[in-house]
């Protein structure tokens, strides 16, 4: 074939893969259709390889093709965790993602250099010194989520002005490079502080805030990519790249909401440092606790009740018990929904996955806008790993310091049940009034023998 | 400035808001399963990966972009693969009651 026609036909198969993209996001609105727009997807993705194959300027497929099965050789056992691992797999993804970013900068900088304009070098220097951050913070992440490292901040005086001098280190090098692209050694000081920065944004970093700083993370990767979309000339990864990075950002945004800060203070404010007024509710006061045998009689007998699960019924692995309890109070006809917070999990969407992989129909599981005028109307409020979420402290008292943060208003439940190991403060050490309420029964335990033995008392006295 | 670089500018902004507009009709139900489809599509970088590699300019642009066709790619197979899996557990109560 002559390579001009090999040329185009490559062209118009990216073309294809771009609206085989498209579609793919927009048949995600609903889970009917998602099925669907992962399939297109994957073919479209699958045309724009094959396509790239046939490029003239490929040759030495052996290699090539050896790559690839090793790539698919580490990615299916990737694609194959359980899904309390997702947001770890995630991270890692996004690393993967911009490192192959970075690397491919990196490469196009060895291969063009010094022959490399001023306007490429910019390019290509900013495009590196994301993908290279975005590498090691999503690694930083990763271990972070997976347990590997500490998941509380990580702190010291002047944290800020340390990292944000080594950002503007990487920068400087950048414009150094501009000017003298043939600086190699430059070029590879840049990607070693750029790595660097890259640890230090997401360390300080604590693990209630990890739903960002993995949102912010996607949309990073994705934003590496379009630039070297610039890069390279390449329209399918400028669209692919826009498409992921603008995917990340309202992620991000919507994360960042849900927990009522700023990017500013997610990643140069550590959460742990907030902690103040957590000795104000010292004063005795008392709680009332309830059996299973006694919490069992009020959901059998309630008409309607909602469960605002937590990551910490995850942690119990309680997710299987908890569905045996929703089919038991759905046999005796109580009408039973799934209250969920934004950052219930430990990514965006998070809890409705664990749910979802739980057998419990998605209809059940209501966002927090959509559910919170139910709570007036709703017998019991059933609330199972979850705090600083149901904290009424975030609406009520300016002082604390989740004032403002969007809550489930199950404090306006009629009863209020909640499952808990002991009276410990939540992730972020902060004090929840919701259990001195005198309508709130403290059902002491672990949450999967909890519930295991409200659904054994629901089904005896049902038989 | 090049003309390629404007050219690819209109390309990114009008992805970019197309972008927004696509992904806040996602439902919160599945932001989950929207990130790691995302990381599939991004995938798409092992194209570059294969040119870079598969030109064989120098030995070390082959290394580089070999070691990038075998990451991105495994974002993609795992990409896809997880995404599936997730999504088939999205039932709803008609579908579990034959």
């Amino acid at each position: 074939m002559n390579p001009a026609l090999a040329q185009q036909l490559i062209d118009f198969s990216y073309i294809a893969a771009v609206v085989g993209f498209i579609l793919a996001l927009k048949w995600l609105n609903s889970p009917a259709s998602a099925m669907r727009g992962v399939v297109i997807g994957e073919i479209a993705s699958a045309v724009a390889v094959v396509a790239t194959l046939f490029d003239p300027q490929v040759l030495h497929h052996k290699w090539l093709i050896i790559a690839l099965i090793l790539g698919a050789g580490i990615g299916i056992p990737l694609g194959m965790v359980k899904m309390t691992a997702v947001p770890q797999r995630t991270a890692l993804s996004h690393a993967f993602g911009a490192m192959s970013a970075a690397l491919i900068g990196i490469a196009e900088y060895y291969v063009g250099t010094p022959h490399i304009s001023k306007f490429e070098m910019a390019e290509i220097g900013l495009e590196v010194v994301i993908g290279s951050l975005t590498f090691t913070g999503s690694i930083i992440a990763a271990g972070k989520l997976q347990e590997i490292l500490p998941q509380r901040p990580i702190t010291y005086k002047g944290q800020n002005i340390v990292s944000l001098s080594v950002l503007a280190a990487a920068l400087a090098l950048i414009i150094l490079l501009v000017f003298h692209p043939e600086y190699t050694h430059v070029f590879a000081a840049m990607v070693v502080v750029a790595l660097i920065f890259g640890i230090m944004l997401v360390t300080p970093i604590g693990g209630a805030d990890m739903p960002t700083v993995i949102s912010l993370l996607n949309s990073y990767a994705g934003f590496s990519a379009a630039l070297l979309g610039f890069v390279l000339n390449s329209k399918v990864l400028v669209v692919a790249g826009a498409l992921d990075g603008a995917s990340g950002f309202i992620l991000s945004v919507i994360m960042c909401k849900a927990m009522n800060r700023s990017f500013t203070n997610v990643l140069f404010g550590a959460f742990g440092q907030v902690q103040v007024s957590a000795a104000k509710g010292a004063e005795e006061r008392t709680v009332r606790s309830a059996s299973a045998e006694e919490a069992a009689g009020i959901l059998g007998a309630a008409s309607k009740v909602i469960i605002a699960p937590g990551y910490g019924m995850a942690v119990a692995q309680a997710q299987h018990k908890v569905r045996e309890l929703y089919d038991a109070l759905s046999k005796r006809g109580v009408d039973v929904k799934f209250a969920i917070h934004p950052v219930a999990g430990r990514m965006p969407g998070h809890m409705n996955v664990l749910l979802a992989e739980a057998d419990i129909p998605y209809d059940k599981l209501v966002e927090m806008d959509e559910i919170n005028g139910e709570f007036a109307q709703t017998d019991v409020a059933l609330i199972i790993g979850a705090n600083d979420v149901t904290n009424p402290a975030a609406r009520e008292d300016p002082s604390s310091p989740i004032y403002g943060m969007p809550i489930l208003d199950v404090d306006r439940a009629r009863t209020v049940m909640v499952i808990k190991r002991g009276m410990g403060a939540g992730f972020a050490g902060i004090e929840n009034p919701l259990y001195y309420m005198d309508k709130t029964l403290m059902l002491f335990g672990d949450a999967k023998n909890f519930v295991g033995s409200i659904v054994r008392e629901l089904g005896g006295s049902h038989g | 400035m090049p003309a390629d670089f404007i050219s690819n500018l209109y390309v990114f902004v009008l992805a970019a808001f197309l972008g927004f507009e696509l992904i806040k009709r996602v439902s919160p139900l599945l932001h989950t399963p929207l990130m790691s489809l995302t990381n599939a599509l991004d995938a798409i970088v092992v194209v570059a990966a294969i040119i870079i590699a598969g030109r064989h300019e120098t030995r070390v642009s082959t290394i580089l972009g070999l070691v990038a066709i075998g990451a991105s790619f495994s974002n993609m197979v795992g990409g896809f693969l997880i995404t599936d899996r997730m999504l088939k557990m999205f039932k709803t109560t008609k579908a579990k009651k034959p």
